[in-house]
């Protein structure tokens, strides 16, 4: 009977205990407005996640971290490395989460927002008169949702046009489509068969950086209406890109194009077909300057824009863009600490000046952009005005954002290997998909 | 006096029952929090709108939603195609290597060792290798049909090819199964067959007669495990479609699970993604709920054939 008695008691407790756990609140960013400066702020540990793995990147950043350890010195900074989306969101349900977070995507800004994982940065950066002017619009866009600012930019990556030199014949690169069609065409290399033995510029989806999100500025397409729901089928921008992309294909034959780029090597390593030479342009972010440099030595490239609609001239330069957040979740011990290190690694010109020269990301603020310590040639200056061009887009936040660009890329695939027969109601699908899963997600 | 007397049996029966529980609640703790809370919350959840944060009544929405998934279907027939063709080609195969095993007169330790060895290759590991091995450009695999004047296909890259190419990689790792088949084989009595050879039974009417009934529980085991298996396979599916893919999450590219053309995508990977990936908690719970309602079914289809078989043997 005792034995009954402690079992009971035991589950009761554990109840208890079960019950009342988390409902202690965790300190609030800016409930308590604190002046800003390394002198009000008590010693304290804070726990940093991040994405960077390598070790370069790891000491880049631990960098990056030191000179604001250098400024507060009452502060410590405990990074984690490699760290995903979901173990964060995982944190900060479990009410284990870290002072600050970074996030490589974009993807989850949405959802951070709305649920309030991240805090809206909104009050400290009134309280401390962060003019974020000094960030481009475009920027300021992806780190935010429904009008709360839950992350700040850290670095972001611009994508634009690799041409590789040698296997230009002397063509300048191409600004419109129709040029880059007709340049497809001259320096394309097939053997007796047919098959592709070089590639002028692969227009597949399906290879590497060439998603929606990222060719979509081409022609100025618009992924969403200003309610939210899909705009990709009402849009008559997406329609000329995809029509632009099948005839390319199909002047390839979508078999033949298919055998050449299944054959293709690692797009992460030194096969690479654009190191290589086996194709002469690829859309691609600023990163693979600092990849060329470091595999591929010896390659004569250049890098340009990427070419626009023949009747959209004005959206020459302007690309897409996109890149790491980083914010202070809910649940952070310290979150005013966690403010001041976000504060830093954002804002501050020289710590993102180290970053950018040591990952060779773009720099978020103007000010580190024109830093005169900001190492750029020819070639990575392309990216620093792409990202700075006011017509520069991104995918902007949604909170079905990685669904919705499952939903086109499927259907993406489809038309480009010649499925579809009627591409508007193809589109209009798409569209169909996207709005039923918003409004399963509470529109 | 009259009431003590059956009031000492009541308290002593009350309290047995007491102890009883007592013992047991290990058990039942253990159920209660690994079972039925669980399946209690999925319900709970597949009612509401759920992003892991917030909690939102949303009635039938989720349920309704799932009418409209267009890769819902598409992950339950690639899920039924596994179960179909990859349960029943691991059972043959594994059940082949067994009988070859008993079979031989020598080296029995050393093939024994070659068949299950698969089976100790970690899963992510063995699928990114044979990705790579079957690469129809640069893997030696279709080199080597080649030499033989066959033009190999894209197997993990061809949506016709793809889950045959995974259930070869199946039938690569059966060394668990092979084991328990040879142990199964090995317990049939040597009478039995001495017995059906002086009946004047060949090698086939043995084996339908007296070896498959014989192992039959195993059978009936190894069928329902494979088939609840097949019906929770992920992580095969998923390296694979994204090795072959070679897509990787960048900012404003994310990889769309199931290729080639959503070949691979299976139903619990449709799961975790509508889960994980999208934040929609409430339509994950109504995919888990399918998920476990079409295990049940599968599980007493199984039993009842079983129990059919034999009855007739």
């Amino acid at each position: 009977m005792r034995c009954v008695r402690l079992a009971v008691a035991g589950l009761a407790s554990l109840t208890l205990v079960a019950c009342t756990a988390g409902k202690q609140a965790p300190p609030s960013l800016g409930a308590q407005p604190k002046p800003s400066g390394s002198a009000s702020l008590p010693p304290a540990t804070l726990e940093l996640w991040h994405g960077f793995s390598t070790d370069a990147e790891v000491k880049a950043f631990q960098d990056a971290i030191a000179g604001f350890t250098r400024k507060f010195p009452q502060i410590k900074v405990v990074a984690k490395k490699g760290v995903q989306d979901d173990q964060i969101t995982q944190a900060i349900r479990s009410g284990k989460a870290p002072d600050v977070a970074a996030s490589f995507t974009t993807d989850n800004v949405a959802q951070w927002c709305r649920s309030g994982a991240f805090q809206d940065l909104t009050p400290v950066i009134e309280q401390d008169g962060i003019d974020l002017s000094v960030l481009p619009a475009v920027s300021r866009s992806y780190t935010e949702f429904e009008g709360k600012r839950c992350t700040m930019p850290l670095l972001a990556d611009a994508y634009g046009l690799y041409y590789n030199k040698d296997l230009m014949q002397g063509h300048e690169p191409p600004k419109t489509l129709s040029e880059l069609t007709e340049l497809t065409k001259k320096l394309t290399v097939r053997d007796a068969d047919g098959d592709i033995k070089v590639a002028g510029f692969i227009p597949s989806f399906q290879y590497y950086e060439n998603s929606p999100s990222h060719l979509g500025p081409m022609v100025g397409a618009k992924w969403y209406n200003e309610d939210g729901t899909s705009a990709i089928g009402s849009d008559p921008a997406w329609k000329q890109l995809l029509t632009w992309q099948k005839e390319l294909v199909d002047w390839y034959g979508y078999a033949k194009l298919e055998k050449f780029r299944k054959g293709l090597g690692d797009e992460w390593g030194a096969e690479h077909p654009f190191h290589k030479g086996k194709v002469a342009m690829i859309l691609d972010g600023e990163w693979r300057n600092a990849m060329i440099a470091n595999m591929a030595k010896g390659l004569n490239y250049g890098t340009a824009p990427l070419p626009v609609a023949d009747d959209k001239p004005e959206l020459y330069g302007s690309g897409f863009t996109a890149g790491t957040v980083i914010g202070v979740p809910r649940g952070a011990k310290h979150p005013q600490h966690a403010w001041e290190l976000v504060k830093h690694l954002t804002t501050d010109t020289d710590s993102l000046v180290t970053l950018s020269n040591a990952l060779r990301n773009v720099p978020t603020t103007k000010a580190a952009m024109e830093h005169p310590k900001l190492a750029k040639d020819a070639n990575f200056q392309t990216f620093l005005d792409i990202f700075s061009h006011p017509k520069t887009s991104t995918l902007p936040a949604s909170v079905n954002s990685v669904f919705n660009q499952e939903a086109f890329s499927t259907f993406l695939v489809e038309w480009e290997k010649g499925a579809v027969a009627d591409l508007d109601a193809g589109l209009k699908a798409v569209d169909k998909r996207i709005d039923d899963k918003l409004k399963l997600s509470g529109g | 006096m009259a009431s003590h007397v059956h009031a000492a049996p009541s308290r002593r029966r009350r309290s047995e029952g007491l102890r009883a529980l007592a013992w047991l609640s290990p058990w039942l703790a253990g159920f209660a929090i690994f079972f039925a809370y669980p399946l209690a919350s999925t319900v709970y959840f597949s009612f509401h709108r759920y992003d892991l944060f917030t909690l939102e009544f949303a009635g039938l929405d989720n349920y309704r939603y799932l009418l409209r998934d267009e890769r819902v279907w598409l992950s339950a027939r690639n899920t039924l195609w596994l179960v179909v063709f990859m349960v029943p080609a691991q059972v043959v195969f594994a059940l082949a290597l067994a009988q070859l095993v008993t079979r031989l007169k020598a080296g029995v330790g050393l093939f024994r060792t070659v068949f299950y060895l698969p089976s100790l290759v970690p899963m992510v590991a063995g699928t990114v290798a044979f990705v790579f091995l079957m690469n129809p450009a640069t893997g030696p695999w279709n080199q080597l049909l080649a030499l033989a004047g066959v033009s190999g296909p894209d197997w993990f890259g061809d949506p016709a090819w793809a889950k045959p190419s995974l259930t070869l990689l199946a039938m690569w790792g059966v060394g668990n199964l092979m084991v328990i088949f040879l142990a199964a084989l090995l317990d049939v009595p040597k009478q039995l067959y001495e017995a059906a050879a002086l009946d004047g039974a060949g090698p086939w009417r043995q084996f339908r007669s007296v070896t498959l009934p014989m192992i039959s529980p195993v059978l009936m085991f190894s069928a329902i495990t494979g088939v609840i298996y097949a019906l929770q396979y992920f992580t095969q599916a998923m390296i694979a479609s994204r090795v072959a893919s070679g897509a990787t999450d960048s900012p404003g590219s994310s990889f769309v699970p199931g290729y080639p053309d959503g070949a691979l995508l299976t139903l619990p990977q449709h799961l975790f993604h509508a889960g994980f990936r999208d934040w929609s908690m409430g339509y994950a719970s109504v995919l888990a709920l399918l998920l476990f309602a079409t295990s049940m079914v599968f599980t007493l289809i199984l039993l009842r054939q079983f129990r059919r078989a034999e009855e007739l043997a």
